[in-house]
């Protein structure tokens, strides 16, 4: 019998029953969309239509499309790669992780947040995929499979490569972990509909949920399952941003040959990734209405990692600094020096406030609990983690060893329309989620209303 | 079935004679196929017909599409498919010479390289000559000749031509050309002359006048002489940019840096001072530049003459001048380069780029007082490339005026755009009735003629010159005429209806010249070996060892007097003072069209697809200029003298002096073609009109600042070394002799055991190269920064033009590059001043390319292995394999790594990039190396193509791999020899003895050269490529 402090405050507010939960979340699902649906839904797929010629004309006419040179030879592609991949590390975290140590506040968001990881990590495959000069058969050759020419393999020392495995795993991982939690809420989906004699709703809805029968033994699977699953994301969300730090920090540009550099990496993908579910969980749950499950506490425990992960960030940042001074390596040194003061100084700058000192204000807790600083902080965290990605590719890659390569990196419209087209891939996918999935776990959260509803907690 | 005959069956239902077998034994297919026509086809074969269809349909999709390549029915004599042929030949373009070696493969040229045998041209080839090999294959090249702007045939063209000349009546005909150095070409020019009374006016496009005549008067030759800077210990150059814009500079840079290299042996080198306003390839090599007004150079030598005069004592007058001028002039640096001249008399040498007559005729004094004359100044041996006269071309234009012409014939010149007089001359070409050119194409003078008879390229023709007194130089076709275009001096002899054709008079002419060259062979074998060596010498043994003519002292004087009256007259005025002056890469501009020398960057400035006016960075302040290096954006300066006003470009140029200004001639052409068409501004109109000598420093130039923006395409936009002493390394001349390894940078790593050197705490385990292993050395005491290698490289290997808006975005293709640096001034601590360039910089210069590192940075990052390590050291690039993920250009630490950003050849996009766009270009590629597709990476193979070609050589011939075997497109079109290149396993190499290779474990060499060092050694990429320390010349106080 699970004994929950009277003191804690409930998780889910507004007195709700166990119908209540079903209503709430299944009405979404089987109603019509809202106005607000439809305008977003449109806005997204105008975002992805005109994103969709940047990457024709990318695949048609060639990466010189984009602002790279000689010297910058990654600039957007890998900062939007590297951000997204971050992105969809919250998701992945909450339902693994917090799973695993128990945090009960996680059930409200871990629905919306590892969907937001499948499709931020699908948003961010886009770029090392399209960012290749010969995708055509870039695809293939990145994977080691047989083939006839001879004993040609690829090459196991490249980071590049470990990122294939990397993400591919991490992707069918949380794919897979996404679609379990699922199964239970579809089939109350199912029964539903063939209550309401939705036929077609309860046919679709039916294969989605595999069969589920709701029996002992089936909830028991269901659970054994998920902590393996949850076992075997946890280590994933370590060496996927581990793996992905590991591109620049095995190189020898000074500025990426780091050895801090997945630590750093592993926390500012936490941080990017609670700020990107905040930002979306706020909008979800005013849409939705679904304050009463996606309550302060939940915003407010989320605003307390983002202070934990944005410090830890921040000593990172001046770890940096310092090692660059004390390693005597004037490159090094060079490099630093001119992040700070060179003609990317505004970029890190922009870093330094967004992903430093705002997340500072935190700390108080008027503002951790208000909903509208917590909206603008968590979008300002997310602009400093892409100017962070921004900072490490182009400040250490535009000017490296000799001086006569130095070069400027220029942005064009193709750069931003391959970063807008994943932005409408990313809300396309998410508010068709929104639409068609149970955004919040129904089952595990009626699962925890009996000891932290706002009813008992009375 | 009959006895003893054995029956196979087909089966047993054959045997069995079964009906339904008997019924379908005679068709085709005698069994059922599984598809039929009824109804009763399954769902199942459906499928499976589907599924074939789609397979079939999908794997025939698969084929590559094929291009048929046609075989010889007739192989022709030595062409063998995939071997190349070698013809001696010369390139001759304007005023310009050079033996050259000629490779063809399948009968088409493909590479021009130097002629070894030639004392004249050094061996080598500038990026002129480099280039002129695209030229043949230009599309823009006439197709047949014109008559009154129409396309005609050559009878038509000859009858017009003949029946024109044959109305001469009492008015003149004349024929305007470059300078022409070819004996037979000027025979036949005599024979036209003879029949028609004919007026020759040759001019050059940079104008020696002035040098010639004070010559002329003073030995009696209008000739310039032999130069050899090979033994002038002390050279003062007052403007003369001998190592650039010069005739038969790559010569001059050979000689020069004989004196420059140092080594075990030789720890001496020559002093170069320069007197300059524009930073030149010459100033930049020089010890001690200093930067001056070109007006005032007459004063600086005046000044020089009075020193040496005072301090050898010759006993003649000094040239007096007013106190006041004297005022203007570094004296402390003019005394020490006169106590430096007289520490080395008869071991230095003092030009000066003067067209003035009177100023060139001090010089000659101030020589003779050296006793340079008979050292360093060889007057038997004269150069027969410049022989323009100002004061012809001048009459030429009266002449026009008054409408006493008949004919003018244009022989391969182009004065409407590039002589100094071309908008007089352009107007007054109205007065003539008969205008004939023989340029190869439509451009601004022969778009003006009634007649073009297009003369052929000097790849397709017959010719011999004559650069050098008694030097002779064979010009043979390489490739059959690819238009209808004829040889001038075939025209010429068509005109006056001479039997025989131009290439049996030139015959002739050698059976003639066959005793003076002591030949006893017959004729056929001598002309064979002409043609074979491309070069012949006679030797005259009276003319050998002639002391110059000192009795001819009187004449000078007079000239010397006019030298004060032209000081006192000059009046300094607050205007600029502009320097025009030809750059390295488009030159005079006749080779405009040529894309390759569009997009080579000037030595100095780095600018291509442009030209600029280079200004000092304080003038630069004062108007206000605002420049960005990231865009390359820039000001556009109003212009103006009494020519009129223009608005040109502006880029900051350290060194420049100030108040002046340089501007390269050679742009602004209208009719080069569609690459050249429109780049840059002619400067030829700023010129004055009303000089009888061409005058390249233009005064009292206003310059007003016009804040509009333009963009101006740069390859290299950050000036300084920023003191990063692992990329270049210097020292002086007398540390080096103190110490040889002055100046070495030693990077040292510290570790838990103290202090240690890169290679010693590598996580490395190096390689072993059995065979063979792959060096380069670069000597930066050697290389001038000229960039004839560049071209070399980029003709060689196939590399892609990009164009201007693509060197915008940084993306220029060249594999070699040359990276040139200013030192600056600041503090090394002071990281933001160290960006800044000193004013007057000391300039170096660093050829880059890939530097093929034992431990690559590039290998271990590309996720296909498509870049890997060879057996012989070599880094190698797989396009097949390369899917184009750029990290390994990334983490290349040199950037040397170049990505096909586009698709470069047929792309109507890159048309300028001609050798890849249209049918006739692309017969300029090199069959051996690939032309490389969209989205690939791509950078210096090490000529792999040449290593292979050299390797399969000795295999055929079954002996092992020599030295020289291999060489290097860059080091074969190096002129001072600065990149030497070859297998260090090999004990007798030159690359051995050059790095003295002590040992080599696990492919880190031990050198005992001093001198060599490996760029960026401290992070143990440890790269196959050696530099040699730069050492500087300076005098100390």
């Amino acid at each position: 019998m699970h004994v929950e402090s009277k003191l804690r405050k409930p998780l889910i507010t507004g007195g709700k029953t166990l119908h209540d939960v079903s209503e709430d979340i299944c009405k979404r699902v089987e109603q019509k969309p809202s106005l607000y649906w439809y305008a977003a839904m449109i806005i997204s797929n105008i975002t992805l239509i005109v994103g969709a010629y940047a990457v024709y004309r990318t695949l048609w006419d060639g990466i010189g499309m984009w602002g790279l040179n000689k010297t910058v030879m990654w600039a957007w592609d890998i900062t939007n790669f590297v951000w997204w991949v971050g992105i969809g590390h919250a998701g992945t975290l909450i339902s693994a992780i917090l799973l695993l140590f128990r945090q009960r506040w996680r059930m409200a968001i871990n629905r919306s947040a590892e969907a937001m990881t499948i499709f931020a990590v699908i948003c961010a495959a886009m770029f090392p995929l399209l960012h290749m000069g010969r995708l055509w058969i870039g695809l293939i050759w990145v994977l080691p499979l047989p083939n006839t020419y001879g004993s040609l393999w690829v090459n196991f020392a490249s980071p590049l490569l470990w990122d294939v495995f990397a993400i591919t795993t991490y992707f069918s991982v949380s794919l897979v972990f996404w679609y379990i939690g699922l199964i239970p809420d579809f089939a109350t989906i199912r029964d539903r509909a063939k209550k309401a004699g939705r036929k077609v709703s309860a046919y679709i809805y039916g294969g989605l949920s595999f069969g589920w029968d709701g029996a002992a033994k089936t909830w028991s699977r269901y659970e054994t399952v998920s902590l393996v699953l949850a076992g075997l994301a946890t280590p994933l969300v370590l060496s996927v941003h581990t793996i992905v730090s590991m591109d620049f920090a095995t190189s020898v540009i000074p500025g990426w040959h780091t050895t801090i550099f997945p630590p750093y990496f592993v926390a500012g993908a936490i941080f990017s990734g609670f700020a990107m579910v905040l930002t979306l969980l706020i909008i979800t749950r005013k849409v939705y209405n679904l304050e009463d499950y996606i309550t302060i506490k939940h915003l407010e425990l989320m605003n307390i990692v983002i202070i934990v992960t944005g410090s830890i960030v921040g000593i990172a940042y001046l770890t940096e600094l310092f090692m660059a001074w004390y390693s005597g390596v004037a490159y090094e040194q060079y490099a630093f020096y001119n992040r700070v003061t060179g003609p990317y100084w505004w970029a890190y700058w922009s870093m330094m406030t967004c992903n430093v000192i705002s997340p500072q204000l935190f700390w108080f807790k008027k503002i951790r609990t208000n909903i509208v600083a917590t909206f603008i902080i968590s979008i300002i965290v997310n602009i400093g983690m892409w100017f962070e990605r921004f900072v490490i590719i182009v400040t250490s890659l535009h000017r490296d060893y000799l001086p006569s390569s130095w070069a400027m990196f220029y942005p064009t419209i193709y750069d931003l329309g391959m970063y807008i087209f994943t932005f409408g891939l990313f809300f396309t996918a998410f508010l068709a989620f929104s639409k068609y999935f149970p955004v919040i776990n129904m089952a595990e959260v009626k699962s925890i209303l009996k000891h932290t509803g706002e009813k008992v907690k009375k | 079935m009959k006895k003893g005959n054995k029956t196979y069956w087909k089966g047993i239902e054959q045997l069995k004679n079964d009906p339904a077998f008997v019924k379908n034994a005679e068709s085709e297919f005698p069994e059922f196929l599984p598809i039929k026509d009824s109804s009763d086809n399954s769902r199942r074969d459906f499928l499976k017909m589907m599924g074939f269809g789609l397979a079939a349909v999908t794997t025939a999709a698969c084929e590559a599409p094929v291009k048929y390549a046609i075989p010889y029915v007739d192989k022709p004599v030595d062409v063998d498919a995939t071997l190349a042929n070698y013809y001696a030949s010369t390139y001759s373009m304007g005023s310009d010479y050079c033996s050259v070696v000629v490779k063809t493969r399948e009968g088409r040229p493909i590479k021009i390289d130097g002629n070894k045998y030639s004392k004249i041209s050094a061996g080598c080839t500038s990026s002129q000559v480099e280039s002129s090999v695209l030229t043949l294959y230009d599309r823009q090249r006439l197709q047949f000749p014109m008559l009154n702007n129409k396309e005609s045939n050559w009878r038509d063209v000859d009858n017009f031509v003949k029946e024109g000349l044959s109305k001469k009546g009492s008015n003149k005909i004349y024929i305007i050309s470059h300078s022409v150095n070819s004996p037979s070409t000027l025979d036949v020019i005599n024979k036209f002359s003879k029949k028609f009374d004919v007026n020759h006016v040759e001019y050059d496009t940079s104008s020696y006048s002035g040098m010639l005549d004070a010559n002329e008067e003073s030995f009696g030759k209008r000739k310039i002489p032999f130069y050899d800077f090979s033994k002038a210990k002390t050279i003062v150059s007052f403007g003369y940019d001998f190592l650039g814009s010069s005739f038969n500079h790559d010569l001059f840079n050979q000689q020069f840096t004989k004196q420059r290299v140092v080594n075990r042996d030789k720890r001496e080198m020559s002093r170069l001072y320069t007197f300059e306003s524009n930073l030149s390839l010459t100033g930049a090599n020089s010890d001690h530049r200093i930067p001056i007004k070109s007006s005032h150079t007459k004063i600086y030598i005046a000044e020089l003459w009075n020193i040496l005069n005072g301090k050898i004592g010759s006993g003649r007058d000094s040239i007096s001048f007013n106190k006041s001028k004297r005022s203007l002039l570094k004296l402390d640096i003019l005394n020490k380069v006169a106590d430096d001249l007289i520490q080395n008399l008869g071991s230095s040498l003092v030009i000066s780029s003067s067209n003035d007559k009177s100023v060139q005729s001090v010089v000659i004094m101030i020589n003779e007082l050296l006793r340079s004359y008979g050292k360093t100044i060889d007057l038997n041996r004269c150069y027969n490339t410049r022989k323009g006269d100002d004061s012809k071309m001048t009459e030429f234009i009266k002449d026009l005026d008054s409408k006493s012409v008949h004919g003018v014939i244009f022989l391969n010149s182009n004065p409407v755009y590039n002589h100094y007089l071309s908008s007089r001359l352009k107007d007054a070409l109205d007065n003539v009735p008969l205008k004939i050119s023989t340029s190869d194409r439509i451009d601004e003078t022969s778009i003006l003629c009634d007649v073009i008879a297009p003369d052929s390229h000097f790849l397709e023709s017959w010719n011999d010159y004559e650069p050098i007194d008694n030097h002779f130089s064979f010009g043979q076709p390489t490739i059959r005429r690819i238009f209808d275009t004829r040889q001038h001096q075939d025209s010429f002899l068509r005109w006056i209806d001479s039997e025989v054709n131009y290439f049996s008079t030139l015959k002739n002419n050698w059976r003639k010249k066959q005793k003076l060259l002591k030949s006893n062979e017959p004729f056929q074998i001598f002309w064979d070996r002409l043609l074979h060596d491309g070069v012949a010498e006679i030797v005259d043994e009276k003319t050998k060892n002639l002391n110059p003519l000192p009795n001819i002292f009187k004449t000078r004087i007079s000239e010397a007097g006019k030298v004060s009256n032209l000081i006192e007259s000059e009046t300094d005025n607050d205007g600029f003072e502009l320097n025009l002056y030809h750059n390295l890469t488009v030159s005079d501009g006749i080779q405009s069209n040529n894309p390759w020398l569009q997009e080579m960057p000037d030595p100095i400035s780095k600018v291509c697809w442009d030209n600029y006016i280079s200004i000092n960075p304080k003038d630069a302040s004062k108007l206000e200029v605002k420049t960005d290096v990231g865009t390359m954006t820039t000001n556009l300066l109003k212009l103006e003298n009494n020519e009129g006003s223009f608005e040109v470009p502006v880029i900051i140029q350290p060194g420049q002096a100030e108040g002046t200004i340089g501007l390269a001639l050679g742009y602004g052409r209208k009719l080069a073609g569609p690459v050249g068409d429109g780049i840059g501004f002619d400067a030829n109109q700023l010129l004055n009109k009303k000089l009888n000598i061409q005058n390249l420093t233009v005064s009292n130039i206003k310059l007003e600042n016009t804040f509009k923006d333009f963009r101006i395409a740069q390859t290299q936009t950050h000036d300084t070394i920023m003191a990063r002493e692992s990329v270049i390394q210097e020292t002086s001349l007398d540390q080096y002799k103190k110490d040889p390894y002055s100046g070495k940078y030693q990077f040292k790593v510290a570790t838990s055991k103290g202090f240690k050197k890169p290679e010693d705490v590598t996580l490395w385990n190096g390689h072993e190269y059995k065979n063979h292993h792959w060096v380069m050395a670069i000597d930066l005491n050697a290389c001038t920064g000229c960039g004839s290698c560049v071209i070399a490289c980029q003709v060689e290997n196939n590399i892609p033009v990009v164009g201007k808006e693509e060197v915008l975005n940084r993306r220029e293709m060249s594999w070699l590059r040359i990276d040139r640096y200013y030192s600056s001034d600041a503090d090394v601590n002071d990281l933001q001043g160290l960006e800044v360039a000193a004013e007057n910089p000391d300039v170096t210069f660093q050829p880059m390319m890939c530097q093929h590192c034992n431990n690559a940075p590039c290998e271990t990052v590309c996720p296909v292995a498509a870049t890997t390590h060879s057996s012989e050291g070599l880094n190698q690039m797989t396009y097949n394999r390369c899917i184009g993920t750029r990290y390994c250009a990334n983490n290349c630490p040199y950037k040397v790594r170049r990505f096909n950003w586009f698709k470069y050849h047929d792309n109507e996009q890159f048309d300028k990039n001609i050798a890849m766009n249209n049918d006739l270009g692309k017969m300029v590629l090199n069959p051996d190396v690939t032309v490389r597709s969209r989205g690939v990476m791509e950078k210096c193979s090490f000529c792999v193509q040449k290593i292979q070609e050299g390797k399969l050589l000795a295999k055929s011939e079954k002996r092992r791999l020599k030295d020289g075997d291999v060489k290097m497109a860059c080091g074969s079109a190096c002129s001072t020899d600065a990149i030497v290149f070859g297998d260090v396993n090999d004990k007798n190499s030159r690359i051995n003895n050059l790095l003295q290779v002590e040992k080599i474990d696990k492919a880190t060499l031990k050198l005992k050269e001093e001198r060599a060092y490996a760029v960026l050694d401290e992070i143990r990429v440890s790269p196959n490529v050696w530099y040699l320390r730069k050492v500087r010349n300076k005098k100390t106080a």
